[in-house]
């Protein structure tokens, strides 16, 4: 029998959800108007002279190289850290998984990551790796790489990527872990009788029924590199040496809160939250329909 | 029935302020945002509450609103909802910012002149009030803590090195020749903890900025900006390049330290690893709170090939300036006058100046602290002041008067940065650091419709 609530008055509704309502209204869509209205200004800091300059500030950023090259900074960075965090969670997983001792202890130890503030998890990393103090990074100069991810590129790089993909690993851990448990043991069984071996195993059985959640963490991961990394990016390098590590979310920071361009920061803001409008529909569309198809099979 | 109670609301809202502004002492609070931390901290807060006691009308409340870049952006944020403090401390580059800030801010002139209080600019340092004046003299904001660039050396790796600890090197050569010296000592037991024999923090305002005014070079034209918002870059000469290239060269033989942005080196100089360490002369507390060796204060080297007949160097550190909202009334601004002009009370400036290790900004307080005996117990603690204080001030020693000097810096570092790892020479950093920073100009030129 089914079972449903009928509500007799049509206020109540209402009054249930007016206050998500509202806290989306008020902290999501009015500041959301009100950056692509900005975005279509031109302004000084203090709001004295606002004119209208169209899209000015649009194809500023988009015939500015410097721009670009931070599209294809933040796309790499992305890639490298879904990729890097996808790939341990999914190997540390596999383990816990296993009947092992301890079992729990492991589990709750890979959660622990998830709950560390940004900023702390950028000090971890510097008292490691840090080329003067860091534990890693003293002993790296000791013999003979010079280490010095303030100065070189692509040392700055690795750090942000090694930091921020770390503080993605437990969220990622979470969900191949369940992922693995809803995994048929029966199918598992019957491959095994067919003498499949462990690698075998894991690539043709174990792998392909991961793949919703496979997908669904691809795209939270790729949300979280270019949204929710600035923390940990701004308390490890600023952005720097020279943009080497500066994403679209540390250059809007950099050019709104900094450098007070709120024109061009605003147009920066709209063109990110594109990008990610563009990322949750692309997850509603492909993950709506693949989910229900690997239920249907 | 509706409007009348919009009526009585707008009747009452403008007491309710009045009511915020008097507190529950009935006294006069005026909001003073700050963004000092440490020692720095504790001298605003007894500044204060000495400001509160010795009168019975007024309190000052200070508040620690981050640092530098924040609190201006905090300020700004507050003025466009009309929630602006009274006082707000913001950094010297953000200078030409709130000069364009229009009906937010009260200059200092305009605050004298409405309030009545008398708040003279000639009993300010020349070399401070520059900064925040207007050109034709008038004060904009109210020099508060200020500093200037000096170079602090280990006298112990000094004289491990075989060089007198008494006599710093005081041009670019001698220093490059002490350098030298130290480099191939390191690693004996004389020399300690010294790993690299030169840092510099906040390298483009020490190393360019203030190279540039101590030599009498321009970093822009219309007198570095004084004279008007079309100021173009100028740091791209060959004077200033050869200085780049020299650090270049520096760092290619391992004689110099790059060690990161802003403040980040200062801990390379005091820990012992750089034996000589440029910075701003306010890290003196802390240097004598963490330096284990013996350490001095010097002048900024020169270069005889560019000028031999340095002059001042500028200043760094913060001004006060006063915010407006709708609200705020008569008597609100008086007690900010007075609690300005209370500040500039010689005993006072001096207590700043001896704890934070600022320099005086009134020759009162810098006369009291020597009649206090202040630089015969602390030696070299009136180099920066002398510093300031050498030649005459011409437009190139003035200071900056740059919208978005924040973010030219920034630009001055990332073009450095590549430079240091061998991308491009000294010549081409400054050159893509002038027409990268030059748009930064002409856009907060269109932004402020000048």
């Amino acid at each position: 029998m089914e079972r449903r609530t009928i509500f007799g008055h049509r206020l109540l509704p209402v009054a249930l959800v007016a206050p998500q309502f509202l806290l989306t209204l008020v902290f999501f869509l009015w500041p959301a108007c009100e950056a692509v209205w900005t975005s279509l200004t031109r302004q000084d800091p203090f709001g004295l002279h606002s004119q209208f300059a169209g899209f000015d500030n649009f194809v500023e950023l988009f015939t500015d190289s410097l721009y670009r090259d931070s599209i294809g900074r933040t796309v790499f960075f992305m890639i490298a850290v879904s990729a890097l965090s996808m790939s341990s969670a999914l190997l540390l997983a596999v383990f816990a998984d296993r009947e092992i001792r301890g079992r729990m202890t492991y589990r709750t130890l890979l959660i622990w990551p998830y709950a560390i503030a940004p900023a702390m998890a950028a000090v971890l990393w510097i008292l490691l790796l840090q080329p003067r103090i860091g534990l890693i990074g003293v002993l790296l100069n000791r013999h003979g790489v010079s280490w010095d991810y303030h100065l070189n590129d692509r040392q700055a790089m690795l750090v942000v990527v090694l930091a921020c993909a770390w503080k993605q690993v437990s969220y990622n851990f979470i969900f191949f872990l369940a992922g693995l448990q809803s995994v048929p043991r029966s199918v598992l069984e019957a491959a095994r009788m067919d003498g499949a071996r462990g690698w075998h195993r894991f690539r043709t059985i174990t792998f392909p029924l991961l793949a919703p959640t496979t997908f669904f963490l691809i795209v939270v991961n790729l949300v979280y590199a270019a949204f929710d990394t600035f923390g940990t990016i701004q308390a490890l390098t600023q952005g720097g040496p020279g943009k080497a590590t500066e994403t679209l979310m540390v250059k809007v920071y950099r050019d709104g809160v900094v450098n007070l361009d709120i024109g061009s920061s605003s147009a920066q803001s709209v063109v990110l939250m594109i990008g990610v409008i563009a990322l949750t529909a692309l997850q509603f569309r492909f993950l709506g329909r693949g989910g229900r198809r690997e239920s249907a099979a | 029935m509706k409007r009348r109670t919009l009526l009585a609301a707008t009747a009452v809202a403008p007491l309710a302020a009045i009511d915020r502004a008097h507190g529950q002492s009935g006294k006069i609070q005026i909001v003073w945002w700050h963004a000092m931390t440490g020692v720095n901290a504790d001298e605003i807060n007894r500044l204060a509450r000495a400001f509160s006691e010795s009168q019975s009308e007024a309190e000052v409340q200070p508040v620690y609103k981050g640092g530098y870049p924040e609190t201006l952006t905090a300020a700004i944020a507050a003025w466009r909802a009309d929630q602006a403090p009274h006082l707000v401390q913001i950094f010297e580059v953000g200078t030409g910012s709130m000069l364009a800030s229009g009906p937010a801010t009260k200059q200092v002139w305009k605050l004298a002149e409405e309030t009545g209080v008398a708040l003279d600019p000639a009993v300010y340092i020349p070399g401070v009030r520059g900064y925040y004046s207007l050109s034709d003299g008038r004060l904009a904001s109210m020099p508060f803590n200020s500093s200037t660039a000096i170079m602090w050396y280990n006298k112990d790796a000094f004289a491990a090195a075989g060089l007198d600890p008494e006599t710093a090197s005081a041009t670019w050569p001698d220093v490059i020749a002490a350098a030298r010296a130290i480099k191939a000592k390191i690693g004996t037991p004389a020399m300690g903890a010294v790993k690299f024999p030169i840092t510099s923090s906040w390298m483009i305002w020490v190393q360019l900025e203030q190279y540039s005014a101590i030599h009498d070079l321009p970093f822009a034209t219309k007198g570095n900006g004084f004279d008007g918002l079309d100021a173009e870059l100028r740091f791209n000469a060959p004077q200033q390049v050869k200085q780049w290239d020299r650090l270049l060269g520096m760092a290619k033989e391992g004689l110099y330290e790059y060690g990161g942005r802003d403040t980040v080196p200062d801990a390379l100089f005091y820990s012992g690893q750089a034996a000589i360490g440029f910075g701003s002369s306010a890290g003196r507390g802390q240097i004598a709170a963490n330096a284990k060796f013996k350490w001095g204060a010097a002048l900024l080297p020169i270069d005889p090939e560019v000028n031999a007949n340095p002059i001042n160097s500028i200043i760094g550190g913060a001004s006060l300036w006063t915010m407006t909202t709708k609200q705020r009334t008569a008597a609100e601004y008086k007690a900010v006058a007075q609690f300005l002009k209370f500040l500039a009370i010689p005993e006072q400036d001096a207590h700043f100046h001896q704890t934070t290790g600022y320099v005086p900004v009134t020759f009162g307080g810098y006369e009291k602290s020597r009649a206090d005996g202040y630089y015969e117990k602390q030696p070299g603690a009136d180099i920066p002041i002398k510093q300031l204080a050498r030649g005459k001030v011409t437009p190139n020693s003035r200071g900056l008067r740059l919208g978005r000097l924040a973010e030219i810096r920034n630009i001055l570092y990332e073009e450095t940065e590549k430079a240091l790892q061998g991308q491009q020479s000294g010549k081409e950093a400054l050159d893509n650091g002038t027409r990268r920073s030059d748009r930064v100009l002409r856009e907060f030129q269109k932004s402020v419709g000048g």
